[in-house]
């Protein structure tokens, strides 16, 4: 029982997730191994439903390498989240990320990209049709 | 001395102790004949430089004092077999003479040409004693190929030294990542978009838009000549990790000539934002990023 608690512990480390309004904001603060990955996606998942959140943004900002298992796992939580009705945002890849991974083959088509999570935010508010003051301050 | 000779095709300065006290003396003596008659043999060289029209971008003068001195750098390595003072004036030599637009011909037919000149006076001098003859020449020959190639080395590699300088240049100016406004980077591309370069201009172009904090980048190949299908492939590639940092690109610039080629080869470009031109490409981005530009006189003036 111990290890699983202390892997749990470990989990909560490496990952939060944040409610902010209709959106949630999901932020991976350390490189995750595969089990990790799918315990995150599950969690998201769950938490997406529980908070019928119209938004999602996945801050990868400190990651130094998204291999090709990561980039298919944010990218099977975004068709997910899709069904759950949310759009997914990933924002933060690093320039030398975004480089190894076009070079790996890997392009997330389907999913959309941001800066930062500002941008991010802006991005989802454009694309949820939620106007307001933020969008307003997004390219003034 | 310490220089000696054997058969064989190895440097004079590689030691034979077998070698008789005779031939040790042969290099001094060889080198003797050469400094009585430098008047001479010089003359006679600078006449071949001439005659062969080489080094046509120096004048007579020019060619005659670095003729002297390559003569006597010349002697200097036969008498003491040491060739890094011919390597580094050599290297000087072709640091002055490369900017002024000397080939590598030129160069290596001038050191041919004293070596030539040289043996032709070895010839005429020993031509009575056939195996006296035949024991200088082995004593000379090598000698003196060692020096051609020394000089040739050394103005190759000063040249390709140069080379490598202005490719850094190159590479260094060619690549301006440029914020037009806020959040909107153009990125004129002007030249091949081979291999390394495309993948120095995408990093450049990542780490530029996290700078800049950048949403659209207009890049304007306006300025490369021809896109093959390994261009085109690293457009698409620096579309796409662009992407995945949260900016849009929008590619202008594309003649019509390269819009043939891209379809022809097949190369997917659906998911490219194309506009004609660097100013319509421009205005896009504006569009994209909500800013509207106005001209003032038209009448409807603000006070913001």
């Amino acid at each position: 029982m111990a290890t699983v608690n202390q892997t749990e512990q470990a989990h909560q480390i490496s990952v939060s997730i944040l409610r902010q309004g209709a959106y949630l904001i999901a932020s991976i603060h350390a490189a995750l191994d595969d089990e990790e990955l799918g315990r995150f996606q599950r969690d998201l998942i769950r938490q997406i439903t529980k908070s019928r959140s119209r938004g999602v943004i996945i801050d990868v900002g400190a990651l130094d390498v998204l291999d090709s298992f990561g980039s298919c796992t944010l990218r099977n939580l975004a068709l997910m989240a899709r069904l759950q009705g949310a759009v997914t945002v990933i924002v933060g890849i690093q320039p030398d990320v975004a480089f190894a991974m076009v070079h790996l083959g890997i392009h997330l088509e389907d999913v959309h990209t941001a800066l930062g999570l500002e941008e991010g935010l802006a991005r989802l508010d454009e694309l949820t049709g939620a106007g307001g003051a933020r969008s307003a301050r997004g390219s003034a | 001395m310490e220089h000696s000779e054997d058969r064989s095709q190895h440097s004079p300065s590689s030691e034979d102790p077998e070698t008789s006290i005779e031939h040790d003396q042969l290099l001094p003596e060889l080198v003797a004949h050469l400094r009585d008659s430098r008047t001479e043999l010089r003359q006679e060289w600078a006449n071949r430089i001439t005659e062969a029209s080489l080094l046509s971008s120096m004048t007579p003068q020019e060619v005659f004092s670095e003729a002297t001195t390559v003569y006597d750098n010349y002697v200097g390595v036969l008498e003491t077999g040491s060739v890094e003072a011919l390597q580094k004036y050599a290297q000087d030599l072709s640091e002055r003479i490369i900017p002024r637009g000397v080939e590598t011909h030129e160069v290596l037919g001038i050191v041919l040409f004293l070596r030539d000149v040289l043996a032709r006076s070895l010839f005429e001098k020993y031509h009575k004693d056939f195996s006296l003859l035949n024991r200088i020449l082995d004593a000379y020959e090598p000698a003196a190929n060692r020096i051609a190639n020394t000089v040739a080395v050394s103005f190759v590699q000063e040249r390709e030294r140069v080379i490598r300088q202005q490719q850094d240049a190159i590479r260094e100016l060619s690549t301006p990542v440029l914020q037009v406004r806020e959040r909107l980077l153009i990125l004129p591309i002007i030249g091949v978009l081979d291999t390394q370069r495309a993948q120095q201009l995408t990093q450049q172009l990542l780490s530029a838009i996290r700078r800049h904090r950048a949403k659209v980048v207009v890049v304007d190949i306006t300025g490369v000549a021809d896109v093959d299908v390994a261009a085109a492939t690293h457009l698409v590639q620096t579309v796409d990790a662009s992407r995945l940092m949260g900016a849009g690109i929008i590619i202008t610039g594309l003649s019509s000539e390269i819009a043939q080629t891209l379809v022809h080869i097949g190369v997917d470009l659906s998911k490219m934002n194309t506009v004609g031109d660097l100013q319509g490409g421009i205005e896009e981005a504006e569009r994209l990023l909500g800013f509207a530009v106005r001209r003032v006189a038209d009448g409807d003036r603000q006070p913001d």
